[in-house]
């Protein structure tokens, strides 16, 4: 009698592609289960950073929904380091680890790895920003004015989609250029708290910062979001919401077609130059 | 697709180019040269060599991880620069101390999401995990966290990852590197009743350790430096040397004895001479039996006395020292290139 039966089924296709997202994130969903330290780490240290704004804030009088930015914005941050370490430096630690190679000669495509890396990140982040947004409410007395809900579930929709999409993009990037991407994530992380407006709204910077700064989602998604949230909004925003809206959506179609190609161009450079797995044996 | 052999590989070739920084050419380093094999399905064949020989190389290329520089191969009938999807949906492979998977997920969570990538459903995946799990012996670990299990535990872990999906061909990359006597003896006998199970699967296994490339593989190619410089059945490879009289002697002696002093004798084809504990140890190939009469009034003239001597039957080591002249410690040990 055979020890094990050949396997009954294989799905190809698209259901293999879904199966591959699947199989992917759930270590990065999982993985907040089991490391329950985040709570403190994720949640109550992003908001002594809040805090001091909000304090600077009440202490210069500015207009009480600064506050209620200040804390969307400690929320944002979250997805943002989760874009910077988690997604865009994480090929390299796959490769390290040996992941790489088995992802690459496995018949699921990388592409669906890089979205399921995605949407676990996507999912463990939105418990930490949900968790600030909640505490930073509750302490702060956020006040909420909801212009439209609709509008605001697609900003934040158009928001995450370019922004794990720049995530994906960079992941190529990154592992084209090995230890080096550790410097350019450092590099990034500051430059962008300030440029995307995370603790203020970016219409006090000259045009041209936020047009620079446009290239990163989270700047028009924030300054969006701002306006759809509180009753000041409109008032302290960059642009209209629609035109941020079809921002939004010429970053998700950029990023991920550039995604795709730069996974197709980082793969064929890697097996041509045997920079896939370290030479060995 | 039809075609006569799991794997083909045609004058096979690879260089690598290596950074010189601060001088207009970069230096090259040639990996693999004009490797020509042929493995028909269901052979178990083995790549026996030293490190840096270019065993995981070879590998590589197979396994579409690597492009070759020269040559051509095909595995399950798919050229491999070609057609790598193809080829990705025929294979699978297992590399010695690999630390792939993730620490947090527990040992079956792990062999659950590789079985994913696979398109192998949950459900069956699950029930070939808990199988291949007992088979292996490491069941009541299943809901262990992979970075609690041991180095031994953790390679059975990828042992049953590579077999998990069925591969119409498997790799197996130094698979019992770093395991102690027993794990290595489990793993290879989980080898061996796999593919007697089906006798459609190819095993392609890359070692350095002799024992496992006898007791396991149909047929063995010997690899050093790049090239393969010998491939037949174990047994083939040993009768090479049938001709020849081989003599393992443990001697006493109160300096030490130098190789170049015997290999110039007449009748010498090797010898190899080393010291363990308090005994020199003299391994000798001669061409034939009456060339040992020279050789023993030579080791009584340098003072030494024979405290045993053993004919004994040649073995895939022998080959090796008789085909590139050092034993595999000794090349392992010489600055060699990595490859």
């Amino acid at each position: 009698m055979p020890m094990l039966p050949p396997v009954s089924k294989r799905h190809t296709g698209w259901r293999l592609f879904l199966m591959t997202v699947i199989g992917r994130s759930y270590p990065r969903v999982v993985g907040m289960q089991r490391e329950r330290s985040w709570i403190f780490f994720d949640t109550f240290l992003p908001m002594l950073s809040v805090a001091a704004y909000v304090f600077v804030y009440r202490a210069i009088k500015a207009p009480e929904d600064y506050v209620g930015f200040v804390v969307v914005g400690g929320a944002m941050m979250a997805y943002w380091m989760n874009v910077l370490w988690s997604m865009a430096s994480q090929l390299y630690w796959e490769k390290e680890t040996g992941n790489l190679a088995l992802y690459i000669i496995s018949p699921g495509s990388m592409m669906a790895i890089l979205l399921g890396m995605a949407l676990g990140g996507l999912f463990a982040t939105t418990l930490r920003a949900v968790g600030i947004i909640l505490l930073g409410s509750l302490l702060f007395q956020v006040h909420f004015v909801i212009a439209s809900a609709t509008q605001l579930i697609l900003v934040f929709f158009l928001t995450m989609v370019s922004l794990y999409g720049l995530g994906m993009m960079t992941a190529s990037l990154f592992l084209l250029l090995s230890r080096e991407a550790w410097h350019i994530s450092n590099l990034a992380q500051e430059p962008i708290f300030l440029i995307s407006g995370f603790y203020f709204p970016i219409k006090n910077f000259p045009a041209w910062v936020p047009m620079v700064g446009s290239f990163i989602p989270l700047t028009l998604g924030m300054d969006a979001m701002r306006q759809l949230a509180f009753a000041s909004g409109p008032s302290l925003g960059w642009i209209s919401v629609n035109i941020e809206i079809m921002g939004l959506i010429v970053l998700s179609i950029m990023f991920l077609m550039g995604a795709r190609l730069l996974l197709n161009y980082m793969e064929r450079l890697a097996v041509r130059e045997g920079r896939l797995t370290e030479s060995r044996g | 697709m039809e075609n006569h052999y799991a794997i083909e590989t045609q004058s096979l070739g690879r260089v690598y180019k290596i950074r010189n920084p601060g001088k207009k050419e970069n230096k090259t380093l040639t990996a693999l040269e004009g490797v020509d094999l042929q493995i028909k399905p269901g052979e178990l064949f083995g790549l026996l060599g030293p490190n840096g020989a270019g065993k995981t190389t070879l590998i590589k290329i197979l396994t579409t991880l690597l492009a070759p520089t020269h040559g051509y191969a095909s595995v399950a009938g798919y050229d491999v620069s070609k057609s790598p999807d193809d080829v990705r949906q025929r294979i699978n492979m297992v590399s010695g101390g690999e630390s792939s998977g993730y620490g947090l997920l527990t040992v079956r969570e792990n062999l659950w999401m590789f079985a994913q990538f696979y398109g192998i459903e949950s459900k069956e995946a699950n029930q070939r995990i808990k199988t291949l799990l007992e088979i292996v012996g490491i069941a009541d670990r299943a809901n262990s966290r992979s970075s609690n299990l041991s180095t031994g535990l953790r390679q059975k872990m990828n042992i049953v990852r590579g077999f998990l999906t069925d591969p119409e061909i498997l790799f197996l990359d130094e698979p019992t590197l770093g395991l102690d006597v027993g794990a290595s003896r489990d793993v290879r006998s989980f080898i061996r009743r796999w593919m007697d199970d089906d006798p459609k699967r190819t095993l392609l296994l890359t070692t350095h350790y002799m024992i496992e490339a006898d007791e396991l593989c149909d047929r063995v190619a010997i690899i050093n430096k790049g090239k393969v410089l010998a491939c037949g059945t174990p047994a083939s490879l040993k009768q090479s040397l049938q001709k020849d009289a081989i003599f393992h002697i443990d001697l006493d002696s109160p300096k030490v004895l130098v190789e170049s002093v015997f290999s110039i004798l007449p009748g010498v084809t090797s010898v190899k001479i080393h010291d363990n504990e308090n005994k020199t140890i003299m391994d000798l190939v001669l061409d034939e039996e009456s060339a040992l009469a020279n050789v023993i009034a030579t080791v009584t003239s340098q003072g030494a006395q024979i405290v045993t001597l053993q004919k004994r039957e040649p073995t895939l080591e022998d080959v090796f020292v008789k085909l590139v002249g050092q034993r595999m410690e000794e090349v392992e040990h010489a600055d060699a290139p990595a490859s």
